[in-house]
């Protein structure tokens, strides 16, 4: 059974039809991405099933349960945490305040504390600049901030919404590996990419998005080899 | 010297309360972007429950203040959730009108209710005058300025500290992200309200031992002055408010002893002026640019 199913999705922005049924599923332990343009619907999606945002019509279910009508924090809380685009770090809180955010419903205090050691593992610049007010870090810095804020919610499965947006390439091949790394250790991975080479190399299947609906499908490896992917994506 | 010494003492007295009044605008400001007109209001509905818990029952001063900031607060909670919170989503400028609406209506509901004449404050304590070097402070000054100090410091505690006050913080720079993580934004506006209006509530019994009088449209005046300290201070921000209060407060204080008392709230209102023209940030306000 797939861990996350999205059937015949449709959701309006504002006065705009964004999303206009779209279907996919996410088995455990994958990384699935989609990919698309500007406007594509991508956010979306990832709004809709953090609970952001109300479908018009169709169903999200989760580990066989409807989230439809959750809201955000309890969709937190089954274990869907999102890295918003554009990283939306608290500005004006300390790195460790953003860290503690994150950890916002966690109970347990010595499973938090294992939380920061793991992230500060991962992030050793997040130790070194935690009593720093985090809207002073670089972007990429920033990214790392908001993918940690999102780890210490102990997400099963996590949503990165254009994590390489507006980042140098040598953060973007930090960024991938890191989600690669996640991914090994066990977390589930949505990943929504402009950046669709890197998405699809390191994806296990992958969506390709336009005008709000899906166009096509296939596993990372197939979608790069496509010649309509590579005819729009990479310029022929 | 000591006629300075005296006047300092006086306004610090009078700024601290501003300062109260103050934090309250700023704190709902930062979390909602909404001037909140009525807030002057819910420190007048905090004077009038210490009047009459002072009076009927004979509270004492410690009583009578928890009193006036437990029924502030829930006043500022069902006046978010109902007037407000239906307009979340509305442009700001309706959520301002509604404030104005409900302004009125408790200046008017309370006039209605109890009366529009001033009545004089029950004296909560002896007043005691300490002469010290030909200054004169009384107990009831000295009370006035330890209660609003110690609530600033406890709200300071509260905002840095806690984990509710980070959760304020977070919800005031990025809502959606707050939501993200698990911050349920309702309760925490609420809880906002719930702290900016007890404050209020502790100003507005703090003035009418200040004063010795209250009546329903007293908060109007210092409700504005309070708006004018938070903009002065730079709004959203707490310390500004604090700030911004005493000079306020001093300020007022510094034209009543020259003798130009009949321009005192003149002067407050033309530092909002120069505020707005030259200063429109405040002193600890912060320019926020968008980094994408």
């Amino acid at each position: 059974m797939a861990m996350l199913e999205v059937e015949n999705l449709s959701v309006n922005y504002g006065v705009i039809q964004a999303v206009k049924g779209v279907s996919f599923k996410i088995n455990e332990g994958e990384i699935v991405t989609l990919i698309g343009a500007n406007g594509a619907g991508k956010s979306t999606i990832v709004k809709t099933i953090s609970g952001l945002l109300k479908p018009k019509d169709g169903q999200i279910t989760y580990q066989g349960k409807s989230i439809v009508k959750e809201k955000a924090p309890q969709i937190v809380l089954d274990g869907i945490s999102q890295v918003p685009e554009g990283r939306h770090i608290f500005s004006g809180l300390t790195v460790m305040e953003n860290l503690q955010m994150g950890a916002f419903l966690q109970k347990s205090g010595s499973e938090v504390n294992k939380g920061y050691q793991e992230i500060f593992e991962r992030f050793p610049i997040l130790q070194k600049r935690k009593n720093q007010d985090a809207a002073t870090l670089s972007g990429g810095e920033q990214q790392m901030l908001a993918i940690g804020r999102a780890l210490m919610a102990k997400p099963k499965l996590l949503l990165l919404d254009e994590p390489s947006m507006g980042l140098s390439p040598l953060y973007i091949q930090e960024i991938f590996k890191i989600i690669k790394e996640l991914n090994e250790k066990g977390t589930t991975i949505l990943l929504i990419e402009q950046n669709a080479k890197q998405a699809l190399s390191i994806a296990d299947r992958g969506y390709v998005l336009a005008t709000g609906k899906i166009e096509l499908t296939g596993t990372g490896q197939e979608l790069l080899a496509n010649p309509e992917v590579q005819k729009v994506y990479f310029g022929g | 010297m000591q006629i300075v010494l005296q006047q300092i003492i006086n306004a610090l007295s009078l700024g601290s309360i501003y300062a109260l009044l103050a934090l309250g605008y700023s704190m709902v400001y930062g979390i909602i972007k909404l001037i909140n007109f009525a807030h002057g209001d819910i420190y007048m509905l905090g004077a009038f429950c210490a009047y009459y818990v002072i009076s009927l029952w004979h509270f004492n001063f410690i009583t009578a203040l928890l009193t006036a900031m437990i029924v502030s607060a829930l006043a500022g909670v069902v006046i978010e959730y109902f007037a407000y919170r239906p307009l979340r989503k509305s442009p700001r400028i309706a959520v301002l009108i509604t404030a104005i609406g409900v302004s009125f209506l408790l200046e008017n509901g309370m006039s209605y209710l109890v009366g529009s004449n001033a009545r004089s404050f029950p004296q909560v304590m002896e007043q005691v005058n300490y002469n010290i070097g030909g200054i004169v402070i009384s107990n009831i000054q000295i009370l006035i300025l330890a209660t609003a100090l110690i609530l600033m410091v406890l709200l300071q505690v509260i905002i840095k500290k806690t984990k509710m006050g980070r959760a304020m913080r977070a919800v005031s720079v990025d809502p959606d992200a707050a939501e993200l993580v698990g911050v349920n934004v309702n309760h925490t506006i609420s809880f906002t309200f719930a702290l900016g209006s007890a404050l209020a509530g502790a100003g507005g019994i703090l003035i009418g031992m200040y004063y010795n009088q209250i009546d329903p449209l007293m908060g109007m005046t210092p409700g504005i002055k309070a708006f004018v300290a938070a903009v002065l201070g730079g709004i959203g921000s707490v310390p500004g408010a604090s700030l911004g209060g005493f000079l306020i407060g001093i300020l007022e204080t510094f034209f009543q002893s020259i003798g130009l008392s009949a321009y005192k709230d003149a002067v407050v209102y033309f530092v909002l002026i120069v505020i707005l023209l030259f200063l429109p940030a405040g002193i600890f306000g912060k320019n926020t640019k968008e980094k994408v």
